[in-house]
């Protein structure tokens, strides 16, 4: 009984477009020989070549993707740790602390978060800058990793770890040889996202950032406060290419391992 | 096999204990800092507050330390209506924003299942794409098309919709297009994983037992999705709440919500005592959802 | 427990070691319970089998013969009890240093690994060298009879010949004793015959030690040394196939095994008969265990029941213990024709005649009267 409706075309239809719009506006614009978007002043790419002269801008972005790589990483192996502790571990005392600590900061307000690990850093005289971001990142992005490992651990048939530990494997061996290569994917995702998030993060690097540790988004903000311009434009034409580029590869890469024959879905 | 925690070797128990520090140290003791300082004052020192707790100091040091708090921050936020309507503005506009998302999000959600299982990939990713785009860009955009010249205006203008070029920015209705805009990805994919594992023989019995389609989708599909709902309206509220960039740079001076009373009173008014007092009754505004999300959240993981 | 002992009179080869006083068990379970929560899956059980039994734990699903495994395997730990394997108790010994191995119901065959690396597992974690392992992992693929198969992936495979696979995984080490959950569980009927076969011939040749957990009753009996049968955390009776049905040592076991006819009633003075039954005054081949007046059963498999088409003539023997009965169902099954029969008192029956001839060639028919009887021999009396 699947079948799609004219309602149901059209209903994703609208909402496909809503989504995307407003990208492709921007996109368009940031081709506009004219600084003024009311006026169209025909296709240019002059905007693009003010960017390679925006020294604080690239250093920005450069910082912004060291403390993404960074803080995702580390991210991806704590929040990997507190799911198998949440799904692997039964009750232990302080479970229940534990599993609120992941979930609260999924909804919880960056403001909230942003303000309170500054006052953290304070407290304790850490000089805020570059490591207090990727401090502030790890923490807020390990909650994400924690749920989507956790998921796909809850649908992983248990009788294969049993299996590997009856043939000899001790737990640990068990969940290197046989858990995580097929988690790998679940991981991978959780990654990216910790990835993402780092790199899009207004709030909390604000909160979080000392001198010299300007990141894009805040560097972004600053302009945009002033008001729409094309050199922004066109950063973020660029910024939606790469990370578009990114997903579609990694979402050919999954398509492609599916086909050599590991399973997605075990 | 879940094995105690007691029984397990040296290794097993830093499992849950590395992250389980890290949270303590960098979430939670966060937390009770905030709430120290929203019971202290403002000072022109080095941190702007006081008192500050010093170890060195020991007991007498910790007395005195005790003294110096009072609950004179949150006497101050509820004497003055700035921050009473500051509250109220942000609830209203979020759970408005959040009706409105679950109004849109559900069509497509429930667009979604009933593409073919092929296309149902490619769907999925189409919704996911923008989320993966920077949050700041696709705000961004929208003050590109909101401006008083901007393409929206235009396309009235041209389709004679409107006589003159209304205002957008700076108004509530942008904070909402704007809210609505950028999380509706929250919405649509938890509606989405529970309407896509509902079990079509459900339906199936439902028309052989005499129902009609649409009666069914009333009494079968949407209780059925509870969960989905649920999972979906928390995790657009709750943070909505709080939200800072939306409002400051799509909303203006009119619409004042809590986050940006929270960035203002620190950042400008370099106010901490106040911005945590107002950020710890925020967090207690916000408990009782905090609390339902993560029973859901548990639930549906011990179910399995 | 004399109830749960039994002698070597009716074992299905010429072994039983279960008989000789002088042999120690390759494993002991004494007194072993584990409850989940407020449920107790298995109560204070107390099992010895021998080296190279084929033993099955049999009994309806929730009985714990499940857990019972597991715990063996070591994926559960017992709450009370303790577990034996050649004098070592199992209790400090962790599921992956055990020297058992396990067959699992779904196989749980490693998805991202090749059939062979598969069957290497195990050796793999041994340590022992690649030649080596290489030598018994094609060993054991023959063994299974898959020699050809070892590149391939698990879903490339079959669901007969995944169960191949996970047969030669868990023997490649060797193990001192075999589990089997269920392995037959996902097989189409013709296949789950032809495996029972193998696996006895297997479990025979190689000498091992077997322990199968099933609920299909046929398939105990096939294929086990001894039988356990279990009932909510609990032994009911310990015997091989042929005893267990010949001889159950209670109801309960009587019914859980085939089909019975059960009478109740009261012993007789002479020890040899059974009064005040439907079918009226019963006698029995054996000397009744009870005392006269007590409450007994008595139990006829419908195989044992004789139809014949006209009452016996007063002074004819042999054709005691006989009641007189209409017959309500005829059910055809082949090989074998189940009869329904009802007697005058109202009391349902059932009776099983071997096809040896045309159904239409047959006597009795549907709501015809017939003549009900069984010789004493055929009678088991049952005192609980």
């Amino acid at each position: 009984m699947r079948k799609l409706s004219a309602f149901n075309i059209a209903t994703l239809f609208v909402g496909v477009a809503f989504l995307y719009l407003p990208i492709a506006v921007l996109v368009v614009y940031s081709f506009n020989a004219s600084r003024l978007v009311a006026v169209w002043g025909g296709w240019s790419t002059r905007w693009y070549g003010e960017l390679a002269d925006d020294a604080p801008l690239l250093e920005a972005a450069f910082i912004s993707l060291r403390v993404a790589l960074l803080s995702a990483s580390a991210a991806t192996l704590l929040g990997t740790l507190a799911a198998v502790a949440l799904v692997r571990f039964g009750r232990f005392r302080g479970r229940l602390l534990f599993s609120a600590m992941i979930y609260a900061p999924l909804v919880m307000p960056e403001v909230i978060t942003g303000l309170s690990m500054l006052l953290l850093f304070v407290a304790i005289s850490v000089d805020r800058g570059f490591w207090t971001v990727v401090v502030a990142h790890t923490t807020m992005a390990m909650c994400f990793v924690a749920v989507i490992v956790q998921a796909r651990l809850v649908d992983f048939d248990m009788s294969l770890e049993e299996a590997a530990m009856d043939l000899g494997a001790s737990p640990a061996r068990t969940f290197m040889t046989v858990t995580l290569p097929l988690i790998v994917p679940a991981i991978a995702a959780s990654w990216m996202l910790a990835f993402a998030l780092s790199l899009d993060d207004l709030v909390i690097a604000s909160f979080t950032t000392g001198p010299g540790a300007t990141t894009l988004p805040i560097r972004i903000y600053s302009q945009v406060r002033l008001g729409v311009s094309p050199e922004m434009n066109a950063v973020c034409s660029i910024m939606v290419g790469v990370v578009g580029l990114a997903v579609i590869a990694a979402s050919l890469l999954t398509k492609l391992s599916a086909a050599r024959g590991a399973p997605a879905r075990v | 096999m879940k094995r105690t925690l007691m029984k397990r070797s040296f290794m097993a128990k830093l499992v849950v204990r590395v992250p389980y520090a890290w949270l303590v140290a960098f979430f939670l003791l966060p937390f009770l800092i905030v709430l120290k300082i929203s019971l202290s004052q403002t000072a022109i020192a080095q941190p702007p507050y006081t008192p500050v707790f010093d170890l060195a100091a020991g007991w007498h040091g910790l007395v005195s330390f005790l003294a110096g708090l009072s609950l004179d921050n949150y006497a101050f936020l509820g004497s003055d209506p700035l921050y009473v309507l500051s509250y109220l503005k942000s609830l209203e506009i979020a759970a408005l924003s959040t009706l409105i998302l679950l109004v849109i999000g559900y069509p497509i959600a429930y667009a979604m299942t009933r593409t073919p299982r092929k296309a149902q990939a490619i769907s999925v990713l189409l919704v996911i794409l923008p989320f993966w785009t920077s949050f700041l860009i696709r705000i961004y955009a929208w003050m590109n098309i909101l401006q008083h010249d901007g393409p929206l205006n235009r396309l009235l203008l041209v389709l004679d919709l409107v006589r003159e070029p209304p205002v957008w920015l700076s108004t509530n209705t942008a904070v909402y297009i704007g809210i609505v805009y950028s999380y509706l990805p929250f919405m649509v994919l938890p509606l989405y994983a529970t309407l896509e594992k509902l079990d079509e023989a459900l339906l199936e019995a439902a028309a052989d037992l005499g129902c009609p389609r649409w009666k069914a989708f009333w009494l079968v599909t949407v209780p059925l999705s509870a969960p989905g709902v649920i999972a979906g309206v928390l995790l657009c509220f709750i943070p909505a709440v709080g939200e800072f960039v939306i409002p400051d740079l799509l909303g203006g001076s009119r619409t004042s919500m809590i986050g940006q009373t929270i960035w203002t009173e620190f950042f400008a008014n370099k106010d901490w005592p106040t911005a945590s007092a107002v950020a710890v009754v925020l967090v207690c505004l916000l408990v009782t959802p905090i609390v339902v999300f993560q029973h859901q959240t548990m639930r549906g993981i011990e179910r399995d | 427990m004399p109830a749960l002992e039994s002698n070597g009179a009716l074992a299905k080869r010429d072994f039983a070691p279960w008989t000789d006083r002088t042999l120690q068990p390759l494993l002991r379970i004494e007194g072993v319970s584990k409850r989940f929560g407020a449920f107790t899956a298995v109560d204070r059980l107390s099992l010895d089998i021998y080296q190279g039994e084929f033993f099955a734990l049999l009994g309806p699903s929730g009985c714990g013969k499940t857990t019972l495994l597991r715990l063996i395997a070591g994926f559960e730990q017992a709450g009370a009890g303790r577990i034996v394997l050649d004098g070592v108790d199992l209790a400090a010994v962790p599921p992956h240093r055990r020297p058992v191995n396990m067959m699992f119901q779904s196989y749980a065959l490693f998805p991202h690994l090749s059939v062979a690396a598969n069957v290497a597992f195990g050796l793999k974690q041994e340590g022992l060298p690649k030649a080596q392992i290489a030598e018994r992992v094609a060993d054991m693929l023959a063994l299974v009879k898959l020699e050809d198969l070892g590149r391939r992936k698990p879903h490339e495979l079959s669901g007969g010949q995944r169960q191949r696979v996970a047969l030669a995984r868990s023997l490649a080490k060797r193990p001192r004793v075999l589990l089997l959950d269920e392995p037959m569980a996902a097989l189409d009927k013709k296949l789950r015959g032809e495996t029972q076969f193998e696996l006895m011939d297997l479990q025979r040749r190689l000498g091992l030690t077997f322990i199968i957990v099933t609920h299909d009753q046929s398939e105990a009996m096939t294929v086990a040394d001894r039988i356990a049968v279990m009932d909510r955390g609990r032994l009911m009776q310990v015997a091989p196939p042929a005893e267990i049905y010949e001889q159950p040592n209670s109801r309960w076991v009587a019914d859980f095994i085939g089909s019975v006819n059960l009478f109740e009633g009261r012993a007789g003075d002479d020890g040899t008969s059974v009064e005040g039954t439907a079918l009226g005054r019963l006698r029995v081949a054996t000397k009744i265990a009870a005392e006269p007046g007590a409450a007994v059963w008595v139990a006829v498999r419908p195989e044992r029941l004789r139809v014949t088409a006209a009452a016996p003539a007063p002074d004819q023997t042999g054709l005691e213990n006989g009641a007189a009965a209409t017959l309500v169902d005829v059910a055809y099954l082949g090989g074998l024709t189940i009869l329904r029969l009802r007697t005058e008192a109202g009391v349902p029956l059932q009776a099983t005649i071997a096809n040896t001839g045309r159904l239409a060639d047959r006597a009795v028919s549907w709501g015809g009267k017939v003549w009900l009887s069984f010789p004493p021999e055929a009678a088991i009396v049952l005192t609980r």
